[in-house]
């Protein structure tokens, strides 16, 4: 259950379209299910009384559509961002993905997100999904009504959630929160602490999975080349089934090894990922081994801020000493 | 498609040792490209060089390779070759098959087949080359000394006398540095102060020069003839225009109890001080650490006593920005901390010093006006035992001390021996060292002098313990030629500590991107050939920061220094190197990567209409790489995300060929 209520969202896009500082909204709208709920550009106070969605299912960050929807008009673009999507936002400002000037950000604070999969792991022929008593009430063609514990069915980033407070806006609805003190290291502890054996066999069971549907590369705010390396036919690897059970793994530490320093952990390339691969482990294990060796660092946290990576200092750990944090499991 | 030539070098059995030759040569012959293959005993020789020049013209080859030595030994020249035969200098590749080829493997039919990947990835590159033209950058006609001892001072004489202005970056109050502090110079022991404070006084006086003490660089960027430097001017607190040096203030400020550094801490000065009566720029300063005014706000006097109104308690450190053509290192040496080496006694006893403790205390200008006292009693000491190689010359795998030869300590030990046996004929003097050594015009002479007219004990052996036992330093030590342990009650015992790099040369190779090697010494571009010149272009080194050495070693290297900077220094404009980063404007994205990590700023960015598929158009921001300040270190390249940055004449897909021809 989100604490601020859709009447609240619409009413500020409606008032910010009548007043004309912007000239499109982007939101949530209905998916095919209740549980698939969709991104959208709004564009009148019609519209989105009649579409607008905000339930526990809005977990679309659209930092990244704010590039392309910039770049469409002259007017202002207005967007809702969640606490975490800020982080994405301030990123992609300091890499001059667009201009500032041309978004409206309104602040939605954020209860957690609930994760599709998990739902329906646990509900056949689901009809429809609804709140009920803090409870998450699913409608079933076969089971009927089946209710589960709100906490079970979050998002793992929600569970692990970093942060409730937004780092950037225009206008904020409802309270701003805190910087969260996270768990969200724990799980890549764990596999940092297996073999080097037991750890490829992990990636190797969760990546043999991959479809190569590209969709966390296309969902991912830190992607956005003009042209993507993958996108290249001469690199043998462009949209197609893998040849063998290398050709996955390439793909996915070549991402991650792009997006390190510059990836907010905002767990959207899991949210997407049709094959529910943890692809978020990856990208954490960076954010990990940067704070650890330069100080934590949060992408995005601040726009124009600088990531270690990018940048020198001459407290810089030696690459050698690195190799020896790592120990036997390196 | 290319014609290429391949000139296999044997560099006399360097190469042709332990490779065959004619085989790499033969092998070549099939790769894609190549039209000639051939091998030559010199091929940097007069004759191998024509034999390019006539292969280019003769086979119109388009590009060429040779597989010889290292390209920073012969690039240049084959370089030079190839524009001669009309070739355009970037289709030249280098198969380094002598450093990382023939050198390192003992076997004919190892060296061979490596030698011929290396060849085959050099084929594989000149392949994807294109000719490159390179640009001009000025000069700024200015040099910056970093560092006022006597190599920082020969250094900005020699240029300043040349006509080109110099700035001298000095961290002490004064120039002059560890010669300041001695007392007479070996092998003709002509007083220190004597042949340096003249040098000095004309360092003040030359109107090319100007002198930045108490104060360091902060910031280096830019490249060859092109150096931006801040340079921070650490706050003294006095007025350095308006000081007249009278030495007023330092007579009259209360605070007494600072150790004086210019003595090593032997004695006391006051908070504001000049370090010596001939200090350069001779004007006070406030050593804002026992400054109570500076402390507490209450005292100053030194502000009342001063007639020339010279003091500022408000002063702050400043900043100032100043741009150079040409950067000299002569950041010096300091001698290593006796910590590590208690077997000695040094911080047990007072009578344990140091040489160059004992050099202040044997200074007329010294804390004993040079009579030779113990610092515990204030005693003449009657046996005196020297000790050579302390930290000098240990085991690579001992964890205190140096591995290398601190070259000095020989010399001013038979000094020091020499001019106390000479001034105290009563006093027993024993030197133990491992090995003397005097190399050196009239340093052999002198060594024997000390032995052999002066009576000096010279025993080969190692001290093994020094204990303080009453007034007494009880020396254990072994005499290695007569076979048998010593036991000596001595008076005063000096340690010759190894000298090491000042710790300010550390970071500044770091801003300097000059390169060092395992003991914080500056390496030279060559260590015979190019021995003042850094590999960075346009740094050179001058002095003890580059290796231990004595003083008329250190003036000729400064002079060297000095001669390189003037050599720069005259040009007018520097050919710039065509190896820059370029970006391809249809996949760079304008994320500013390239910018933050650019160590030249040569990045910019601008908007530019691109025309859509759809026939709109659209504005992105692009990067865009000035050649002209861009020195090609490619950081910029493996940082972009988009892959849009890339390295001319190192393109990523010529070090892919590479690759792939040595994998294949």
């Amino acid at each position: 259950m989100q604490e601020i209520k859709r009447e609240v969202l619409v009413a500020k896009a409606s008032e910010l379209l009548g007043n004309g500082t912007v000239d499109r909204v982007i939101g949530w709208k209905n998916g095919e299910f209740d549980y698939d709920v969709t991104p959208a550009v709004f564009t009148s106070a019609e519209e989105l009384e009649k579409e607008f969605v905000w339930n526990d299912f809005c977990g679309a960050n659209f930092s990244k559509y704010l590039i392309k929807e910039t770049g469409k008009s002259e007017g202002k673009v207005m967007v809702f961002l969640k606490p975490c999507d800020t982080y994405s936002f301030n990123q992609l400002l300091t890499e001059h993905r667009f201009d500032r000037e041309k978004v409206y950000v309104v602040g939605v604070p954020c209860n957690g997100m609930l994760d599709d999969s998990k739902v329906r792991a646990c509900s056949e022929g689901i009809a429809s999904v609804s709140e009920e008593n803090g409870k998450v009430a699913v409608e079933t063609l076969y089971d009927g009504k089946l209710t589960f514990e709100r906490n079970d069915m979050l998002a793992e980033r929600c569970i692990n959630c970093k942060s409730k407070k937004h780092t950037a806006y225009d206008e904020l609805l409802g309270e701003d929160g805190e910087v969260l003190d996270s768990a969200r290291f724990d799980e890549v502890e764990k596999l940092e602490k297996m073999t080097p054996d037991e750890r490829f066999a992990f990636w190797q069971n969760e990546l043999s999975r991959c479809i190569r549907c590209n969709a966390c590369r296309n969902i991912c705010p830190a992607c956005s080349c003009e042209k993507c390396v993958f996108d290249n036919p001469d690199s043998g690897v462009e949209n197609k089934a893998v040849a063998d059970s290398f050709e996955e793994k390439m793909f996915h530490i070549i991402r991650a090894f792009h997006v390190a320093g510059r990836c907010t952990d905002c767990g959207e390339c899991s949210r997407v990922c049709p094959q529910n691969i943890p692809l978020h482990l990856l990208n954490r294990k960076f954010i990990k081994d940067i704070n650890e060796f330069y100080g934590e660092y949060q992408a995005g946290a601040e726009a124009g801020s600088r990531a270690p990576i990018v940048d020198y200092t001459t407290e810089d750990i030696e690459p050698s000493e690195a190799v020896e944090r790592g120990g036997d499991n390196a | 498609m290319q014609r290429i030539g391949v000139f296999v070098c044997h560099c006399g059995t360097n190469i042709a040792g332990t490779i065959d030759v004619k085989a790499v040569a033969e092998a070549l012959k099939n790769e894609p490209g190549v039209v000639f293959s051939t091998d030559y005993q010199y091929m940097c020789s007069q004759a191998g060089q024509d034999i390019i020049k006539d292969a280019i013209a003769e086979h119109k080859l388009t590009g060429i390779v040779v597989c010889s030595c290292s390209p920073r030994m012969h690039e240049a020249t084959f370089r030079k070759t190839a524009a001669a035969a009309g070739l355009n200098s970037y289709m030249v590749e280098i198969a380094n098959i002598r450093e990382q080829c023939s050198w390192v493997h003992k076997e004919i039919p190892i060296g061979t087949e490596k030698a011929i990947i290396l060849g085959k990835a050099a084929v594989a590159k000149v392949n994807l080359n294109t000719p490159l033209t390179p640009g001009e950058s000025p000069v700024t006609k200015r040099a910056l000394v970093i560092g006022g001892g006597i190599a920082g001072i020969q250094t900005a004489l020699d240029i300043a006398d040349a006509g080109f202005p110099v700035d001298i970056v000095e961290t002490k109050p004064t120039i002059g540095g560890k010669m300041a502090q001695l007392d007479k110079t070996f092998p003709t022991l002509d007083c220190a102060a004597c042949i340096l404070t003249p040098k000095m006084v004309e360092v003040a006086q030359h109107e090319n020069i100007r002198i930045f003490s108490y104060s360091e660089v902060s910031e280096i960027k830019g490249f060859v003839g092109n150096f931006d430097v801040t340079i921070k001017r650490r706050a003294r607190y006095v007025k350095e225009d308006i000081c007249t040096g009278c030495g007023a203030c330092t007579e009259k400020c209360p605070q007494k109890k600072v150790p004086n550094e210019f003595n090593l801490g032997m004695d006391t000065r006051r908070a504001i001080y000049i370090p010596f009566a001939q200090a350069v720029p001779k004007v006070a300063t406030i050593d804002a650490d026992y400054c109570t005014m500076l402390k507490t706000g209450k005292c100053g006097v030194c502000s009342k006593v001063c007639t020339a109104g010279a003091i500022d308690y408000q002063a702050k450190d400043e900043f100032i920005e100043e741009k150079y053509g040409a950067i000299v290192a002569a950041t010096g040496f300091n001698p290593i901390s006796m910590d590590k080496f208690d077997e000695f006694a040094y911080s047990q006893s007072k009578d344990v010093i140091t040489s160059l403790e004992f050099e202040r205390l044997t200074n007329a200008a010294g804390p004993t006006a040079g009579k030779l006292l113990r610092p515990s009693d204030g005693e003449h000491p009657h046996t005196i035992v020297f000790v050579q190689c302390v930290g000098s010359r240990c085991d690579a795998c001992a964890e205190k001390g140096k591995e290398y030869c601190s070259k000095i300590c020989c010399m001013y030990t038979a000094k020091h021996a020499m001019l106390t046996r000479d001034k105290y004929p009563d006093t027993d003097v024993y030197v133990f060292y491992i090995d003397v050594r005097t190399p050196g015009k009239n340093f052999d002479e002198f060594y024997r002098r000390a032995v052999e007219e002066y009576g000096v004990h010279y025993i080969k052996g190692m001290v093994g313990k020094v204990s303080p036992e009453g007034n007494k330093l009880k020396v254990q030590a072994s005499d290695l030629i007569a076979g048998k342990q010593l036991h000596i009650d001595a008076d005063l015992v000096v340690l010759a500590a190894a000298i090491e790099p000042d710790k300010s040369a550390r970071p500044l190779a770091t801003m300097l991107t000059a390169s060092m090697d395992t003991n914080d010494f500056f390496t030279e571009a060559h260590p015979k050939l190019r021995p003042v010149e850094s590999p960075t272009a346009g740094v050179f080194l001058s002095g003890t920061c580059q290796g231990p050495k004595d003083i008329p070693e250190t003036v000729s290297q400064a002079g060297a220094a000095a001669s390189k900077v003037i050599g720069l220094l005259a040009k007018d404009k520097l050919t710039g190197n065509p190896c820059v980063a370029h970006s391809d404007e249809n996949m760079c994205n304008g994320c500013s990567t390239c910018e933050k990590v650019c160590p030249y700023g040569a990045i910019t960015y601008q908007d530019k209409e691109f025309r859509m598929p759809d026939r709109t158009t659209k504005i992105r921001r692009i990067a865009v790489v000035n050649e002209a300040v861009c020195q090609g270190c490619g950081c910029c390249t493996v940082a972009c995300m988009s892959g849009a940055m890339d390295l001319k004449g190192f393109m990523n897909k010529q070090i892919m060929a590479e690759v792939d021809a040595i994998c294949k």
